[in-house]
């Protein structure tokens, strides 16, 4: 009997780690934004939500090959987060922080609402199967590996343009000191746009993968995006690495809590265990 | 059904729930966290009620002591650890979707996302029954949420007498610098944060037993609480009638929409609702009475005719 328990609770963790993976990657865009900018965009969920759609009925509606829907997907999302930062973000740029935040929160009510306006609040499903892989008595679901692959495919690139080319060097002057990059030459202004159009494709990446895995409506943003803020916060603001860290601690948090209790318990735990990590280190785990 | 009745219950009700927010929020206290005081009311009192008969005037007190534990746990280490902005708004989140995943997943006791409804204590065309708290006549909730309302407005007048509020002042400008001249600043925003909490409890108990129906989705989580913070920006969270103006604006605009319209664009309202907040937010951050009052201030001083000149 010992031996099955343990079987299974190995699957737990294996798939909790596939989670972390496609956590992690969604916590990334709205830390660079953040890390950049300064920035929380509350509503980073519901600009995944836009992608899910935009696969979706390109796809199912158009009929488009999916690899080019999800292409023409990202480059959707990466618009809107252009589209978010010059209409919106940048207006209260000079306000007060949390200004900043309530603003994105009303667009968060909107994308919702106008989702919902115009597809409906039906579930959507992309009707794409992908094979599970089977290793011994365990089973995982080949959208979960895919995702995982590519999330972290994604980190991958990400840090090599962050750390080897011209403007990821600039994007990272930037958020190190607003102040004096300007004088170097840099245009503050120009590496905000490209963040957040960056931030916006990392968004329509995410919603690459989540929409192989899950089925769409308009409030689905709310069923992860809580989790991804908590991540961000819990690995510090801004911090990707301990972003990165924490997305695969709240994984297995959720996957082993959920393998043990039922899976909102699995939410349950992960949450009062980030509640009692903030009073310990109140700017993240990775916080000097 | 007295729908203008109705309508002017609900907009006292949310008006008190906002304006309990906003003693908060106008001190920077931005909370995302009061879905979860509103949850632990509506529920604690419908739970005790349905599983045990207890009358919900003593499961009010169960409801508002449970309330007043869970603000001291996140209050105090927030606080004393200087959680601010961005993290306090963040760490509060964490704990109304909590409660909110609580609730659903205590489904066997609380019907999960379905939802409760309290037992019927109404019987054969009874109007009150005052031990289960429930009445039929919606003049009496007219009057229950009336004095709860006047009862928000008194605190909010009362805290803004008072010392703390100062206190309170000169930390959300600068908290070093207020610690540094004697204010206990753990102890200042903890004692505003119990008396709004309390007060979101109670907003709840009302809210559940006017409704008779308590849903997780309605009364804890992100959405509620996103709803009481936008609700108060519309209106403005640093006069006293803000909060209720939102409440007000908010719920007619739904209605009028609704009503104009009809079911045909069911999130119609939320569209326009969120394009608004984003323009205010931008445009207007001291809401529709804050922007209306400074406007009347400002024509005032501009025009000096009017003032009487001897």
């Amino acid at each position: 009997m010992t031996e099955v328990f343990d079987i299974f609770l190995l699957e737990a963790v294996l798939n909790g780690l596939l989670l972390g993976g496609l956590l992690a990657l969604l916590s990334l865009g709205l830390n660079l934004v953040f890390g950049v900018i300064d920035v929380v965009w509350i509503c980073y969920a519901e600009l995944i939500m836009c992608g899910m759609y935009a696969v979706y009925y390109l796809h199912v509606q158009y009929h488009w090959p999916l690899a080019l829907a999800m292409l023409a997907a990202i480059a959707v999302v990466a618009l809107l987060g252009l589209i978010l930062h010059v209409f919106v973000i940048k207006p209260v740029l000079s306000a007060e922080p949390i200004n900043q935040l309530l603003v994105t929160g009303g667009v968060l009510f909107f994308l919702q609402a106008a989702a919902t306006l115009a597809f409906g609040i039906e579930f959507k499903n992309l009707g794409v199967t992908l094979p599970s892989v089977r290793l011994g008595e365990m089973s995982f679901s080949g959208a979960r590996l895919i995702a995982f692959g590519v999330a972290l495919a994604g980190m991958v690139a990400l840090w090599i343009f962050l750390s080897r080319s011209y403007l990821g060097t600039a994007i990272r002057a930037i958020s190190q000191d607003r102040q004096i990059m300007p004088l170097m030459g840099v245009d503050p202004a120009r590496i905000f746009s490209l963040t957040s159009a960056l931030g916006g494709g990392l968004a329509g990446l995410a919603a690459c993968l989540l929409v192989l895995q899950y089925d769409i409506h308009p409030a689905i943003g709310l069923s992860f995006g809580p989790i991804v803020f908590l991540i961000c916060v819990l690995g510090g603001l801004g911090n990707m690495l301990g972003g990165f860290i924490a997305a695969f601690v709240f994984a297995q948090f959720i996957a082993v809590g959920g393998f043990f209790f039922a899976i909102e318990w699995g939410y349950v735990i992960a949450f009062a265990f980030f509640i009692a990590v903030m009073f310990w280190r109140p700017r993240g785990i990775l916080s000097r | 059904m007295n729908y203008p009745l109705h309508l002017a219950i609900l907009v006292l009700l949310w008006g008190y729930i906002y304006t309990s927010w906003s003693l908060m929020g106008r001190v920077g206290l931005v909370s995302f966290g009061h879905g979860a005081f509103m949850g632990i009311g509506a529920y604690t009192v419908v739970m005790l009620w349905n599983h045990f008969g207890l009358t919900p005037w003593l499961g009010a007190i169960a409801a508002l002591a449970f309330t007043a534990a869970v603000a001291v746990v996140i209050g105090y280490p927030c606080f004393r650890f200087k959680i601010v902005g961005h993290y306090f708004a963040l760490v509060t989140l964490a704990l109304s979707e909590v409660t909110r995943l609580i609730i659903v997943a205590l489904r066997d006791q609380t019907g999960g996302s379905l939802g409760a409804t309290p037992n019927g204590a109404l019987h054969g065309g009874e109007t009150v029954a005052l031990g289960a708290l429930q009445f039929a006549a919606k003049e009496v909730w007219l009057a229950i949420v009336l004095a709860f309302w006047l009862g928000g407005l008194w605190v909010w007048r009362m805290v803004d007498r008072s010392m703390g509020r100062l206190a309170l002042q000169a930390i959300s400008e600068e908290e070093e610098a207020a610690a540094s001249i004697g204010i206990h600043v753990t102890r200042a925003k903890l004692r505003i944060t119990i008396i709004s909490a309390l007060m979101t409890c109670a907003g709840g108990i009302l809210y559940a037993q006017y409704q008779l129906y308590v849903n997780p989705d309605t009364v804890s989580g992100i959405a509620i609480s996103l709803q009481m913070v936008f609700g108060v920006i519309a209106g403005g969270m640093f006069v006293m009638l803000g909060p209720t103006v939102g409440a007000a604006f908010t719920l007619l605009l739904a209605e009028g929409l609704r009503l104009a319209f009809g079911n045909r664009y069911p999130a119609l309202d939320t569209t326009i609702y969120g394009v608004m907040l984003v323009l205010f937010i931008i445009y207007m951050p001291k809401g529709i009475l804050g922007a209306a009052l400074d406007l009347f201030k400002t024509r005032r001083a501009s025009s000096p005719r009017t003032a009487p000149s001897r």
